[in-house]
């Protein structure tokens, strides 16, 4: 495909002069796509904190840096050490991704029952690209710039189809590892999860990368369950301080199905997740979960949408979060209930701890409620730590940072409990232990 | 073991101590009475080294300036309050904050650390004296405790954490008289040679079960009158109002009024 090189309205920034590198392989709908969605990001631009969605997040940091688009191939530092110190091997499948494109070095496809298909977006693309056409058709644009930079990219990543009825017992794990020295780059993992009536899976992604790099990952992942499907999604950004993260969840619920997400943010300079549900059928159920400890400089911006169209279904939300340092955190949570859906069972809350008095978090709940018979719950609240907690840890011995260490540990306990999978809940416990205390580690009641 | 001498304590520009002078021998349990406001919980605060107040005067404490060390370095030197009003620590469980309070200890004292299991087994010998069962150690810290609940946790603690100096503030406050008695045999049980305690209370009742060695009456932020056991039963028949200054007891024990 020729470059196209398309001036940006508003927003500026060298991000737009990148151009897809996919030459000649994408079959027509596909190079169209990306096309139109290219053409739209030079036609509106990227968000500004003028858009409602984006007011709390400055993106000209990533706007101001010069990146490449990764190619497959790169990232000659990676070892299998650094990847399991990343993702600790669960000794199911796993896919790993360097920069953006399977590493089949360190990936593994074992485990998997007759019926679960993992493999990678490029090798569908190669083979039967059609089968992904659905997932490229949407308006230009739909959600934002950098989705529809995701499209324009989007070379590579996990594509997981479960057909009717089968259970994936071992977690399938997917690690978005990065390795970019000296060049900037952005890699646009892309990664689509097809369950089918009746299936089941548990899915990790975890994204990493090797200190002082400058990267950009702008991920997007798609999930699509059909009736009773039941997919548990865990999330684990813990990129480093100097490279960006901006990721779209997007979920579509049919009928009675299941999804959980569990998040935890831990690294990054800028950092957005953002979660769109589609609760399409009946009785269906979504919960979502996360934890944000920005420090330092960092941000961290959760957005989240909940679409409840049908009826009967339960939408749960509980993000906590830490700030430390001049942290600053975002949460902004957003509930539709459309015309009709009635019987809808939606909560949402937000709790903030503040360790500094430089650090910030924005809340903002929202229901947007068209319907009478509904039941929804929402709210927020932002806090400093208990002195009198401290005071009395500290008569028992437990030096102050200990005594910090714990009490923040406390607030998101609750979370890490939720994290049913026992070996990744050990190490969550440990991340975040290790980040507000370095003794004393809670990883027991 | 503990030497307090004039010691003044104010906070938000309000004198709450005015002068204290007290003497502890390793060994010896004190009692301070009075009535509401006259200092005794201010005093617990200060020796414990909360934060907030204005303070002059000295405590000496085996031998230390314990007016400079933070609280957990008072901790451990081996002081050690039972709270009036213990904290709820929900999503840190009583187990593990009371082994991490040991090891904490330990370490300041360049001991080694206890693993879970020997932990397990100290705690376990500790909690029949205040007749705890182990549903409390899988619980958070006091959350949603009874008030009776939350002070025998605080004896459990005295009883792992073996301080030299136990300040008991207002422990009997809100016990019925079953939960007092296990509290207080719990208490008796922890006295030794080595050991010296502060018994602040506001009823006579309780040193029916915690008999002290010595009984001290605080007002206006001074301990105005010492003496035996029996003082306490003289205010609990005249009121502190029926007492007169300097009174004969006081002399005996040598407390400077």
């Amino acid at each position: 495909m020729t470059a196209v090189r398309v001036p940006v309205r508003s927003a500026g920034g060298v991000l737009a002069d990148l151009k897809p590198k996919r030459d000649g392989g994408d079959p027509g709908w596909l190079a169209e796509a990306r096309l139109n969605a290219l053409e739209w990001v030079g036609t509106h631009g990227f968000p500004s904190r003028t858009d409602e969605d984006w007011k709390y997040t400055g993106l000209d940091p990533i706007l101001a840096v010069s990146f490449e688009a990764a190619i497959a191939g790169s990232g000659p530092r990676v070892t299998a050490d650094l990847i399991s110190t990343a993702s600790i091997d669960l000794g199911g499948p796993r896919l790993v991704f360097v920069n953006g494109h399977l590493s089949a070095e360190f990936s593994r496809l074992t485990g998997l029952p007759a019926g679960a298909v993992v493999t990678t977006l490029a090798s569908v693309l190669a083979g039967s690209p059609d089968r992904l056409e659905q997932f490229y058709s949407h308006t230009p644009g739909e959600h934002h710039a950098f989705a529809a930079f995701n499209d324009v990219f989007a070379e590579d990543g996990a594509f997981i189809h479960l057909a009717p009825g089968t259970t994936v017992d071992e977690p399938i794990q997917l690690v978005f590892f990065s390795d970019t020295e000296g060049v900037p780059l952005m890699s646009s993992p892309r990664s689509v999860i097809i369950a089918d009536a009746d299936s089941r899976a548990t899915i990790i992604e975890t994204y990493a990368g090797i200190n002082n790099d400058v990267y950009f990952s702008n991920a997007v992942t798609e999930v699509v369950l059909a009736d009773s499907a039941q997919i548990d999604h865990y999330k684990v950004q813990n990129e480093p301080v100097t490279a960006f993260h901006l990721a779209l969840l997007d979920v579509q619920q049919a009928r009675n199905s299941r999804f959980s997400s569990r998040l935890i943010m831990l690294g990054s300079s800028i950092a957005r997740h953002e979660v769109r549900v589609l609760l399409d059928g009946v009785e269906a159920e979504v919960s979502l979960d996360g934890i944000y400890l920005p420090q330092g400089e960092q941000l961290h911006d959760n957005a989240i949408f909940v679409d409840h169209v049908a009826t009967n279904c339960t939408s749960h939300q509980l993000y906590k979060g830490v700030l430390d340092g001049r942290g600053h955190g975002v949460f902004n949570g957003h509930i539709m209930v459309r015309h009709g859906a009635d019987g809808t069972d939606a909560n949402q809350k937000n709790k903030n701890l503040l360790l500094s008095d430089r650090a910030e978090v924005d809340t903002r709940p929202r229901l947007e409620i068209y319907t009478d018979d509904v039941k929804c719950t929402h709210g927020a609240a932002v806090g400093q730590m208990d002195d009198e907690a401290l005071l009395y840890l500290r008569t028992r011995g437990i030096p102050l940072e200990a005594a910090r260490g714990l009490l923040v540990y406390a607030f998101v306990q609750e979370m890490v409990d939720r994290i049913e999978l026992e070996p990744l809940r050990t190490q969550l416990a440990k991340l975040v232990a290790d980040r507000f205390g370095k003794r004393d580690r809670p990883v027991e009641p | 073991m503990l030497k307090i001498k004039e010691l003044h304590a104010s906070i938000d520009n309000k004198e709450i101590l005015r002068g204290v002078n007290l003497d502890l021998k390793a060994g010896e349990v004190h009692a301070i009475m009075g009535p509401n406001g006259s200092g005794k919980s201010t005093l617990a605060s200060v020796l414990i080294g909360r934060e907030g107040y204005e303070v002059s005067g000295s405590v000496q404490y085996d031998g230390q300036d314990l007016l400079a060390l933070s609280p957990e370095e008072r901790a451990a030197a081996g002081v050690f309050l039972a709270f009036q009003h213990p904290v709820e620590i929900p999503g840190v469980g009583n187990m593990y904050f009371m082994r991490t309070a040991l090891n904490s200890l330990r370490r300041q004292r360049g001991q080694d650390e206890l693993d879970p299991v020997d932990f397990l087994s100290l705690a376990q010998e500790r909690m029949k004296l205040v007749e705890m069962d182990q549903t409390f150690m899988s619980r958070s810290v006091n959350e949603g405790f009874s008030g009776g609940e939350k002070k025998r946790n605080e004896i459990l603690q005295m009883a792992i954490l073996e301080p030299k100096l136990a300040i008991l503030d207002e422990t009997d406050s809100g016990l019925d008289i079953d939960a007092l008695r296990v509290v207080a045999n719990g208490v008796n049980a922890l006295r030794s040679e080595g050991r010296a305690m502060l018994v602040i209370t506001h009823h006579q009742r309780l040193l029916d079960y915690i008999v002290p060695d010595y009984v001290h009456v605080m007002a206006g932020g001074q301990i105005v009158h010492s003496g035996d056991k029996d003082l306490a039963l003289e205010l609990e028949a005249n009121g502190y109002a029926g007492l007169t200054p300097r009174s004969e007891r006081a002399a005996q024990v040598g407390v400077t009024v």
